[in-house]
């Protein structure tokens, strides 16, 4: 099949300090290359600093590659004009870990939800609205939410809120960076329900960056680990939790939790 | 810090004896409108021993940050103790005076907080700030706090405690920031360290290193430690006893193995069920499954409901849930449950 994304050799590189300092480069990721195909999840993890959210900022065209393609649709979108790249941005939409600063605080869940479909101009009012109110349903969220603010909501609310701003512009690939991370185990799992919906009934490809290996195994078809700026394995999930061949991937596999709940009483498995 | 070999042998006696902390019937409330109080805290009651590790875990809105503040005085202004006692080392902390609380606070009881950021100066060298906790609490001249400090910072640093000392808060890692607010919390040898989720901010391979920091901490200065979490796979490998609050109150206290592992109140049951199992990744079939989660949300604590919190979202309620609350029941010698299925 057709990848959706495809990326190839991928370098970014910061110059790390300011004045006199200057000069000295820092690859934050190094030859990068892999891809996607339409409809599962590829889970990026690995430790803090190795790179996955300049790679998810590169994909999701914020950043600038140094170097490399990212093919997407059939066109090469690092080389893309500022211009032409407004086509390609709705198509690719980010999730950031802290719901509650990812949203305004003065506007109500409908006008969160709605807003980007602002930016296209065709929308009639009547249209609008009842977009809003069935984006908000998509995830989860009751009509009373609609005219909440950020702040009277639940962690889990404002995650699902952002989720369905993502979702309004009907993204192809949707980048979730650390979505799970700080809600509560219970919340968790309310959300990576949703994102399972989410995926089968509307075909949506995941990228999933975190590091909670064990999310990753739940969530994903496919696992690549990072390390110092370069994808060090992938796999399907059982085969690199079984047979790590990267000290990266048996560090990370050393973290996991043990499983702490005897058989009768785990939910998943 | 100085002789742990001594602390050492005199917090073990002292441990056999008494418990280092004491709390009794807590009651914490916010005032949110003149006469209109929302309860955080509901008759909380446990004990911590010298040299033991507590976990308490609960999700967000359990009231477990207040539970900390309530314990080093350092409630929100709108916050009010409303009733219980907090015996530490034979003293009532309720009742001390400001100015013995904060002789108390850093110097026997120590906070660390999720944050490192924001609890860091960021323009002064992490050193200093490492000292001003020395200066602040015992009077001695700057050649002797300087030596403290490289010593405290050597224990946790020990290939580069220069280098450490020497830098701005934003040259350093997370994880390194963290044992910063690990060192200015045991710089003056306390009895007894909260941290307040302190693990939260990192990755899994630095919360780890931290983790085994605090094991280090109790094993060899007998350091008791309370640590406040929503991570259940965290207390699994450190805690000694784990508290499970809910709505704050304890839903259960006992030992870690049978919290987690032979969990009775049904609130904790259902948490666990949440996570995904470690063994999920090993067989593909199981990916993707449906999680079980809890229904419903825990929300609106100001409601004046009679019976059990967590009634409406539990799947074992009968009878008596609705009209009372249920009270602390004693299942074993170590593990108490608040919950009518265990007899009331």
């Amino acid at each position: 099949m057709q990848p959706l994304i495809q990326v190839e050799s991928l370098r970014k590189l910061y110059r790390s300090g300011k004045g006199l300092n200057s000069g000295h480069v820092v690859p934050a990721i190094n030859e990068v290359s892999f891809s996607i195909a339409p409809g599962i999840t590829l889970a990026l993890v690995g430790e803090s600093g190795s790179g996955k959210t300049t790679l998810a900022l590169c994909l999701a065209c914020f950043e600038r590659p140094t170097s490399g393609r990212i093919w997407f649709g059939g066109r090469d979108i690092a080389a893309l004009e500022e211009k032409q790249l407004r086509v390609v941005r709705p198509q690719i939409q980010l999730v950031f870990q802290d719901p509650a600063s990812s949203l305004n605080p003065r506007l109500t869940a409908h006008e969160i939800v709605t807003e980007p479909l602002l930016l296209q101009r065709n929308w009639q009012e009547r249209q609008m609205r009842e977009r809003g109110f069935a984006l908000l349903e998509r995830v989860g969220l009751s009509r009373e939410v609609a005219t909440c603010r950020a702040r009277e909501l639940s962690g889990g609310q404002r995650q699902r809120l952002v989720i369905a701003r993502a979702l309004s512009l009907e993204p192809k690939l949707l980048i979730l960076d650390e979505a799970l991370s700080a809600l509560d185990c219970s919340t968790q799992a309310q959300i990576a329900n949703l994102l399972v919906e989410l995926q089968t009934s509307s075909a949506l490809t995941f990228l999933f960056i975190t590091h909670d290996l064990v999310m990753a195994a739940h969530l994903a078809d496919e696992i690549a680990v990072m390390n110092r700026g370069q994808i060090v394995e992938q796999g399907v999930p059982e085969k690199l939790l079984a047979s790590p061949q990267h000290e990266a991937t048996r560090s990370l596999i050393a973290g996991m939790p043990r499983a702490i709940v005897r058989p009768h009483m785990s939910g998943a498995c | 810090m100085t002789n742990p070999v001594v602390d050492r042998a005199a917090l073990q006696l002292h441990s056999l004896m008494t418990s280092l902390l004491e709390v009794r019937n807590l009651d914490v409330a916010y005032l949110l409108r003149a006469s209109v109080a929302s309860s955080a805290i509901v008759n909380v009651s446990f004990d911590v021993k010298a040299g033991e590790i507590l976990g308490v875990l609960g999700e967000s809105g359990s009231g477990k940050s207040t539970l900390a503040a309530s314990m080093l005085g350092l409630l929100p202004a709108n916050g009010k103790i409303q009733r219980g006692s907090i015996l530490f080392e034979g003293r009532d902390l309720l009742q001390a005076e400001p100015r013995e609380l904060q002789s108390i606070r850093g110097r026997r009881i120590a906070l660390i907080n999720q944050e490192p950021l924001l609890a860091l100066h960021p323009t002064m060298r992490v050193g200093d700030q490492v000292e001003e906790v020395f200066a602040a609490h015992q009077y001695v001249d700057k050649k002797s706090r300087r030596e403290r400090v490289r010593q405290v910072l050597a224990g946790l640093f020990p290939t580069e405690t220069e280098r450490i000392s020497s830098s701005y808060p934003h040259q350093l890692s997370g994880g390194e920031r963290q044992r910063i607010l690990i060192a200015q919390a045991i710089a003056c040898g306390p009895a007894l360290v909260i941290g307040d989720e302190p693990t939260a901010s990192l990755d899994p391979t630095t919360q780890r290193e931290i983790l085994s920091v605090f094991e280090g901490l109790r094993r060899d200065f007998g350091v008791a430690i309370v640590l406040i979490t929503h991570n259940p796979s965290l207390l699994a490998a450190l805690a000694d006893r784990v508290l499970v609050l809910y709505a704050g109150r304890v839903a259960e206290i006992g030992p870690t193995e049978s919290v987690l592992s032979d969990s009775l109140h049904p609130y904790t049951r259902s948490l666990l069920r949440c996570l995904p199992s470690p063994r999920c990744g090993t067989n593909a079939a199981n990916r993707k499954i449906k999680l079980p989660s809890i229904a419903g949300d825990l929300h609106s604590l100001g409601l004046l409901s009679l019976g059990c919190r967590f009634e409406p979202r539990c799947t074992d309620r009968f009878e008596p849930c609705r009209t009372r609350e249920p009270v602390e029941v004693w299942a074993t010698d170590e593990h108490v449950v608040s919950c009518f299925k265990y007899g009331s």
